[in-house]
Parts: structure tokens; C-alpha cells; sequence
């Protein structure tokens, strides 16, 4: 009796095993060009708040999207360090002429986490839920080209036809991040209407399924998500060997980027993400005694730029700022602010040289889209006085500028309080702008109250703000930079474009998103950058470099500068064997 | 009948005369330092030397690389590496001698005097950063003296504020009595139960933003002053109830004294030494009150220096564990509160012994 029990029990624990042996002969795996690494291990990676969510279909913090990333799949990917897009879920796909129909071949053979089987069903589930409006997934916006919605077809079990609207250039990277759900496990919920409050926190682990490279193994609300390697993943490396390597992937939760360098002195966690100039400039002299290294990985995507209030509502609700905004709306005035402004100072004291000085919002870190013919602005402070002399200002005997009523040229400068480097930011425009006889007052509010008064109340005269754009390629843009989108900044709610240039703006951003050819879209992009550095809609400031650290060695860690900065290959991730063994 | 005595006679005369006298002398020096800030200070409080982030205190030579011996001190010119923002060289070929009513930036003392003139400065391009610099390139020492101008007189004027309100609602309660007094101290009970805390936060958040830092700051402080009142109150009111009945009061009123002229000329007199002591208790609170405001950023603004954004900055990691001097804010207070502690105590016994 025990020997049949024991009998059963070595089958039980060897069925997986050949179970896998022999998916992985009908499996259609990937074979990754990575170095090949050593199975084991676990990595821990400090992130400064847990996800909101485990549901890719509702999130929307970059925390979340973190993780998620990690439990789900996409179909086409975009490679963080060649910032191409490559095969993922599918194998292969084919671009009709007018290039409008994508049709994709999947992988044959996958399975979920829970090892059920992946084929075209769960693809078109995935973007039903997606595209149904009553589960308000911000990923719709994506696949909604002129309003009008993409449209997907099942052509066989492992063959999808995607037919877009209108040409659209971007299309293959709109894959990027769009996870595949489990059909068999969502499907009953959405029916029902609550897919929006499936996988939260508390949904026990072994529910939360994906096609990633790892799956949920613990929540401790509060400190961390522990996951753990999915044995079905479908990535394999040059040996054959199947991915991920690491066994046990940790999110920590630390809530501050000091408390962060901290803990990862003290060995509490193994990467870094990034780091400020200053605690860059701290660890940097300690990578050699404690078995770290730390990279630079250039100008990253992140822009800061100050903006003035030129929203068209506040009239009278607001009078005093409107009046101001008689100023503001002068691209005279606007240009000579950007001439007064040191953008080397801010590069040397507030990122220690480790970020370049913009002329736009494209930083020199995204090499295929930035337009390096134009200049970036070089502080010249005759230059700003002959503009405002221009646009009708003058100055009293104390150096106060005063506007064409003699007004005095004074206003306000809000910044997030908890950001240190846009404080800093803030501080040095300030004493530039006094050069010039311009009072700035510099404000710190609390974050969320700054983005009320820029969203939605629009109660500021000006902001000292950064914005990341989530992708090297221009369409992202298109929330901010068209007139009529639902983040344009600097004026909120424009039906129509309220300036020519603005109406140019649409054009252009509306031509390269359905121009197919490269060299004619960056031609029209960097028309697009040469307006925003003419009219100044934004003036920018500059882009910091990535700044990141992992134990030295931990192999094929590959920093990149689109999110996530460290950790988007975790699948490659391995620890090298100490020295010596 | 005891007759009032007067509210400083007799201080020097007791054995905490000493002590009193050097509290009282070593903060009217701070505090006349401290009004005198763009006399002493080298520096403006906004000038940035962006050449020289994080700067190191310089150092004060009489001797040269040469080894020869000045009587004059001197500085060298000093230059950020390259490579190392934090590294800074002393060039040998350029020295630069301490000078005393040095030509500098331009400043107003109570906005009365205007001047050019500091009390010591160096020419530039050497540069006099005694207390090293900030990541702006500020100086440290001038901006110290300047943000004592914010943090000593905050505590003042809130403490002011203070017993003035105390001295008025204590007295009129303990004066009249019955319902008023029953009114007032529950009014003031009230305030006393107040989280003064939460409530500052919450008026800071409600100024408009179209306000200078400094009205901003005036705002906070009035409102340190408005909820700190009622301690004093509390204190001058039993002072008042016990001095009213004595023989002095009562015989004045046989003689048709009003409750005003009483209020006026018997009891308020009576209330100063414990109105003194309360200030000299009230003000380093108040003056802690600012610096833990503007430490988390809910006092003055950039670029107004007061020892507690000033500190401030020490929150930062890097800031802890590199630059020491950036610490040198938070010692500030340090001798300012232990003199008048000093004060509070010696003025305590003072009464005890009156008493």
C-alpha cells in the first residue's frame, strides 16, 4: 500500500516534467539571441509604491503596468534596447499594401500559466474587452483610429487579421503592452460585466494567470509582490534552455528614491531604477567596494519644460491670471523667458551634467525621431530684452520689467513639491528671469493638487513640470500636441486650433500618423519640432539621463531608456556563479 | 496694602542676575547680527555662484604654497574639477586678501539704509563661503543670517501677538468674572484643544498662490500667534483674580476707580513678569514652530532662506552624507533657545521669589 503510494506520488511529481518534455517538442518557442544564463536565483527590485492592479485590462499607473508586464505577453513587442519592434505571441505577420490589414500567425502550442491552452480565441476575446467601451480600458484609445475602432478577425486557431481603419504608421508598436487574457478564465466575468474588478490585490495568486514570464506566487499588501518563474513560458535561449532564468522575482516596496539607495546599499535589493545625479554621484563611489555597477544610459524620454496658462476659460473666473495671460499668449514674450533661461546651469547644478538641455520635447536619447539641426537655445540676455522691447515691455530704474500699461511683470511658479529636481528646476529659472526684471514667485504643491490646477481648474499662471513619453516613436505625441486632444496642456478643451501654427501642428502630427515610409515621416516630425521650438508653446528645459545600478553580476542587465528601464528583459535576467566557482 | 512693584526693579540685584544678563546681552548680539544680516553677511541671500555647488567651507590661509607667513588672512581662487562636481582645487597663483567693508551686492536694513558695503568680503574671483554653499552656490553663512531674520522674528512676532491677545482676554475675564470669564476660558480651552499643526497646513493650503512668500509666511505666523494665545490668557487671568481682591485694588475702587482705570493702572502692571516669563517660553517654541514649517516646506519659499528650509535640504540622501556643513542650519538654534531657556528660568525663580 505505501509502496503504491510512494509509486504514485514520484508519477504525480514527474507528470509535469514529461508533461513539458513534450510540449516543448510541439511548442513554436522563441529563441532569443540573449547570453545564455544559469537557472536559479531571485532577484528583488525596489519600486516606490505596489501596482494598483493585476489587471492589465484597467491599468494605469506605471507601477502596475511593472509588474503586469512580467505576467502577461503581447503580441508583437517593442525590444526596449533596440526600440524596434519584434516577434512575440506572434510568429510572423504580413502587411497588406495600403498598409491598413495586419494579418498575424501565432505561435503554436503555448499555454497559459495555468497551462491551459493559448490559441486565436483568447486574441479576439482580448480585444473585445479591450474595445468594449463600457469597460473603459484606456488601452481603446490605441486601437480607435478617427474615432473609428480596429477591426479583428479570426482566420484560423492560430491566425488573427487586424484591419485598421486608415493606414496607420504605428501600428505594430500599438501591439506593445496590449497583454493576451485567458479566454477560459475571464470570459464568464466580462459577460457578466465585472471583468474591471477581476485581479486586484487580494484575488488569490493562483487566479491570476498570463502568458509572461512569470506568474503571481504572493502578495504582502503593502511590501511586496513575490512572483515566480512560469514553467510554460514560450521564450527559450541559444542553448535551448527555457526562460526565465530566476526563479523568484520580488517587487519591493520602497516608498522614496533615498530610502531606495539605502536598501539597495544594504544588499536589500539588487537593482536601481532610476536615480537621481546626486545619488548617482553617492554610489558611484562605493560600486567597487560593495560589488555594484552603475550605468549611464543617456538622455532618457523624459522632458521638463516651463509652461505658462494659455487656456481660454478662465476668463472670468480667474481675471487676474487672464490678464496676465495678455503676456503669456505673446511668443515674443515666451521666446525671450527661454533666452533668459540657463539650461547649462540647470544641466550642471541640478543633474550634475548627466542630462542634455532640450530645444524641444524630443530628447538627443530618442536617435530616430530627434531633429538634431535644431539648436538648443544658449542664454543670451540681451537677446531676451531686445524681444520684450519688441513686444512692447520696458523697465522702471530698479530693473522691473513693465508691461505696455506699466504693469510690473510678475507671476507665480508651480512645481510639485515632492519633486526635488523640478524644485531645483524652478529656483534657477527664478533668479534667470530676475535678470530680466521678472518677479517669479516659486510655488510647491502637493502633486496631485498641481496636476487639478493643470487638468482640470486650470488656477495657475505658470508650471514647472516633466512629462515621459511612453514610446521612442512620435504617435504618443499626438495626446499632448493636437489641438483637440485630451492632455493639450497648455490649453485645455480647444475645439479648433487657436493659432495657425497650432493648426499646422494637427496637420502635421495627423499626416505622419497614416505615412507609412520613414524618412517621409521624419521629415514631417521634424517640422513638427521645428514649430514647438519657433512658438514655444512649452519651453524645454532638459531631458536626464537614465541612471540605473544592479549588482555586477547579474547578467545580460541591459538598461534602456523607455520604461521599464531595468527589468524589461527579467526573462533574461541570470546571476552569474560567484567568483572563483 | 502691598503696593504693585514695578516689572524690572530689582533683577540684577538677585543671584540670577548673572545669568540673566549674559541670556539677555547674547541674544540682543544675535538678534542685532541678525538685523544687520546684509552688513555682516558676504553675500546676498539669492546670489548663486554656479561655479560653486556644494562648495566646501573655504579656508582662511596665513600661509601661503610657498610657506611664507601673511598677518593678513587670504583666500584662494577655487575651481570645481571637471569631472567631479564635488571636487574642488585651490589655484596657488591666486590669492585674495580678506577685506574689511568690502564692496558686495546691494542690501536694505529695515528698509531704511541701503548699501553696498559688507563688513568683510574678498574680490572676486575668489570667492568667501564660510559655511560652504548649497547646490546653487549660495552661501551658507549669509543665507544663515538672513533666515535668522525669518525664524527669530517669527517667534517674536507670533509670541508678541500672544501675550498681547492673552493680556487682553485674561484680564477682562479676570476682571469681570461670572459669564465673561466662564465665555473666555472655555473660548480659550477651545483653542488649546486645537491640533495648531493640521490647522497651519490647512491655512497654508488655502492662500492663493498670487501671494508673495513673505505674506504668505506673515499668514502662518499670525496664526502660530492666534493659536498659542490662551496659555497666557489662562495665566493672566488668575493673576488678575488674586490681585483684585487685595487691599491696593479694593481701596481704589472705594475711591470710584472704574474697571478699566483699575485694569489700567493696578492689575496689568502686575501681569508683566509672568507675561515676560511666557515669552521667554513662547518664543523658542514659535520660533520651532517656523523652522518645523519650513522643513516641510509649508513656510517661506524659495529663494527667502529661514533656518528651517534652509535644513531643509539635509532631508535629501545625498545631501546627509556629503556635504557636513549643510547641517550647520539645524545648530542655529541651538544657543538662541538655550539663552532663552535661560531667560524663562531665571525670570521663574525671579517670581517665585517675589511671590
Amino acid at each position: 500500500m505505501r509502496l503504491k503510494r510512494s509509486l504514485l506520488w514520484c508519477a504525480t511529481a514527474l507528470l509535469p516534467f514529461f508533461a513539458g518534455r513534450q510540449a516543448v517538442a510541439q511548442e513554436d518557442l522563441l529563441r532569443t539571441t540573449a547570453e545564455p544564463g544559469i537557472r536559479g536565483g531571485k532577484l528583488v527590485i525596489a519600486q516606490r509604491s505596489e501596482p494598483r492592479t493585476f489587471n492589465p485590462v484597467v491599468a494605469v499607473d506605471q507601477n502596475s503596468y511593472g509588474v503586469n508586464a512580467r505576467l502577461q505577453a503581447d503580441l508583437i513587442h517593442i525590444n526596449r534596447a533596440t526600440q524596434k519592434t519584434e516577434p512575440a505571441l506572434a510568429k510572423s505577420w504580413t502587411v497588406s499594401k495600403d498598409g491598413t490589414v495586419f494579418t498575424l500567425k501565432l505561435r503554436r502550442g503555448l499555454r497559459f500559466s495555468d497551462g491551459q491552452a493559448f490559441d486565436a480565441d483568447d486574441v479576439l476575446f482580448s480585444f473585445k474587452v479591450y474595445l468594449d467601451e463600457q469597460v473603459h480600458s484606456s488601452q481603446r484609445d490605441l486601437l480607435m483610429i478617427g474615432g473609428k475602432p480596429v477591426n479583428v478577425e479570426k482566420l484560423d486557431a492560430y491566425t488573427v487579421r487586424f484591419t485598421f481603419p486608415s493606414p496607420y504608421a504605428a501600428a505594430e508598436r500599438v501591439f506593445d503592452g496590449l497583454a493576451i487574457l485567458p479566454r477560459h478564465l475571464l470570459e464568464k466575468d466580462y459577460q457578466e460585466g465585472k471583468i474591471g474588478q477581476d485581479w486586484t490585490l487580494n484575488t488569490p495568486p493562483e487566479k491570476i494567470v498570463g502568458l509572461g514570464a512569470f506568474r503571481l506566487k504572493q502578495v504582502v499588501p503593502g511590501d511586496r509582490i513575490v512572483l515566480e518563474r512560469n514553467p510554460y513560458y514560450w521564450k527559450i535561449d541559444a542553448k535551448g534552455q527555457r526562460l526565465p532564468y530566476l526563479d523568484e522575482l520580488t517587487f519591493l516596496v520602497v516608498p522614496t528614491q533615498d530610502a531606495q539607495v539605502i536598501r539597495f546599499e544594504a544588499g536589500d535589493s539588487q537593482i536601481i531604477s532610476s536615480l537621481s545625479a546626486d545619488n548617482y554621484a553617492v554610489l558611484e563611489t562605493e560600486q567597487k567596494a560593495w560589488h555594484f555597477k552603475l550605468y549611464d544610459a543617456g538622455p532618457g524620454l523624459e522632458y521638463n519644460f516651463l509652461m505658462f496658462n494659455l487656456n481660454s476659460d478662465i476668463e472670468s473666473r480667474l481675471p487676474e491670471i487672464a490678464r496676465k495671460q495678455k503676456w503669456f499668449r505673446d511668443v515674443r514674450f515666451r521666446q525671450a523667458v527661454s533666452s533668459a533661461i540657463d539650461r547649462a546651469g540647470i544641466v550642471r547644478l541640478v543633474y550634475r551634467n548627466r542630462a542634455a538641455a532640450l530645444a524641444t520635447h524630443v530628447s538627443p536619447g530618442n536617435k530616430a525621431w530627434f531633429n538634431s539641426s535644431i539648436p538648443v537655445p544658449v542664454r543670451s540676455l540681451p537677446h531676451a530684452r531686445e524681444l520684450l522691447k519688441a513686444a512692447g515691455f520696458s523697465w522702471n530704474a530698479d530693473n522691473t520689467l513693465l508691461d505696455s500699461g506699466g504693469q510690473p511683470v510678475e507671476f507665480s511658479i508651480v512645481v510639485a513639491s515632492s519633486n526635488s529636481q523640478r524644485n531645483q528646476i524652478a529656483t534657477l529659472v527664478q533668479a534667470d528671469l530676475k535678470a530680466i526684471g521678472i518677479a517669479a514667485h516659486v510655488v510647491p504643491i502637493e502633486g496631485r493638487s498641481a496636476n487639478d490646477r493643470l487638468l482640470n481648474t486650470h488656477d495657475y499662471e505658470a508650471i514647472v513640470m516633466g512629462l515621459v513619453s511612453g514610446d521612442a516613436d512620435p504617435t504618443p505625441d499626438m495626446n499632448i500636441l493636437v489641438s483637440n486632444a485630451q492632455t493639450h496642456v497648455w490649453h485645455m478643451g480647444e475645439k479648433t486650433p487657436a493659432t495657425p501654427w497650432e493648426a499646422e501642428l494637427d496637420q502635421l502630427m495627423q499626416k505622419q500618423l497614416v505615412t507609412p515610409n520613414y524618412q517621409q515621416r521624419k521629415k514631417i516630425y521634424d517640422r513638427v519640432q521645428e514649430i514647438l521650438a519657433q512658438q514655444l508653446p512649452m519651453i524645454y528645459l532638459a531631458s536626464p539621463n537614465i541612471l540605473v545600478g544592479a549588482q555586477e553580476n547579474l547578467g545580460n542587465f541591459h538598461p534602456a531608456i523607455i520604461e521599464q528601464y531595468t527589468f524589461w528583459n527579467a526573462e533574461e535576467l541570470f546571476w552569474h556563479p560567484p567568483a572563483g566557482k | 496694602m502691598n503696593a504693585p512693584t514695578p516689572a524690572f526693579s530689582g533683577l540684577r540685584s538677585t543671584k540670577f542676575g548673572s545669568k540673566l544678563t549674559w541670556a539677555i546681552w547674547f541674544l540682543l548680539v544675535v538678534h542685532a547680527v541678525v538685523v544687520l544680516a546684509g552688513f555682516v553677511a558676504p553675500y546676498s541671500f539669492e546670489t548663486q555662484e554656479r561655479e560653486h555647488p556644494y562648495a566646501p567651507p573655504t579656508r582662511l590661509h596665513f600661509v601661503d604654497c610657498s610657506g611664507k607667513f601673511h598677518f593678513r588672512p587670504f583666500v584662494y581662487v577655487t575651481k570645481a574639477s571637471e569631472n567631479d562636481l564635488n571636487e574642488y582645487q585651490q589655484d596657488c597663483s591666486q590669492p585674495a586678501g580678506i577685506e574689511f567693508f568690502a564692496q558686495g551686492d546691494r542690501y536694505t536694513i529695515l528698509g531704511m539704509f541701503t548699501s553696498t558695503r559688507h563688513l568683510f568680503g574678498v574680490q572676486s574671483p575668489a570667492s568667501l563661503f564660510l559655511m560652504g554653499t548649497d547646490g546653487f552656490g549660495r552661501d551658507q553663512f549669509s543665507r544663515l543670517l538672513y533666515g535668522g531674520q525669518v525664524s527669530l522674528f517669527a517667534g517674536f512676532v507670533a509670541a508678541a501677538f500672544s501675550a498681547l491677545a492673552g493680556l487682553l482676554l485674561g484680564g477682562i475675564a479676570g476682571m469681570y468674572g461670572g459669564r465673561v470669564d466662564d465665555m473666555a476660558m472655555r473660548f480659550a480651552e477651545i483653542f488649546i484643544t486645537i491640533p495648531w499643526f493640521y490647522l497651519l497646513i490647512a491655512v497654508r493650503a488655502f492662500l492663493p498662490l498670487q501671494i508673495s512668500p513673505l505674506t504668505a509666511f506673515l499668514l502662518v505666523v499670525s496664526v502660530i500667534g492666534i493659536v498659542g494665545w490662551s496659555r497666557p490668557a489662562r495665566l493672566v487671568r488668575g493673576v488678575i483674580l488674586s490681585a483684585r481682591e487685595r487691599n491696593f485694588v479694593l481701596a481704589a475702587r472705594g475711591f470710584g476707580a472704574s474697571n478699566a482705570y483699575l485694569l489700567k493702572k493696578h492689575l496689568m502692571p502686575l501681569t508683566f513678569r509672568v507675561l515676560l516669563t511666557q515669552m521667554a517660553v513662547l518664543i523658542p517654541q514659535f520660533i520651532l514652530a517656523e523652522v518645523i514649517l519650513s522643513f516641510l516646506g509649508l513656510g517661506i519659499g524659495e529663494p527667502f532662506p529661514s533656518w528651517g528650509n534652509m535644513l531643509a535640504q539635509a532631508q535629501q540622501y545625498h545631501v546627509l552624507v556629503s556635504y557636513w556643513w549643510m547641517l550647520l542650519p539645524g545648530l542655529a538654534p541651538v544657543p538662541v533657545f538655550l539663552a532663552y531657556h535661560s531667560l524663562a528660568e531665571t525670570l521663574q525663580e525671579r517670581i517665585k521669589s517675589y511671590i
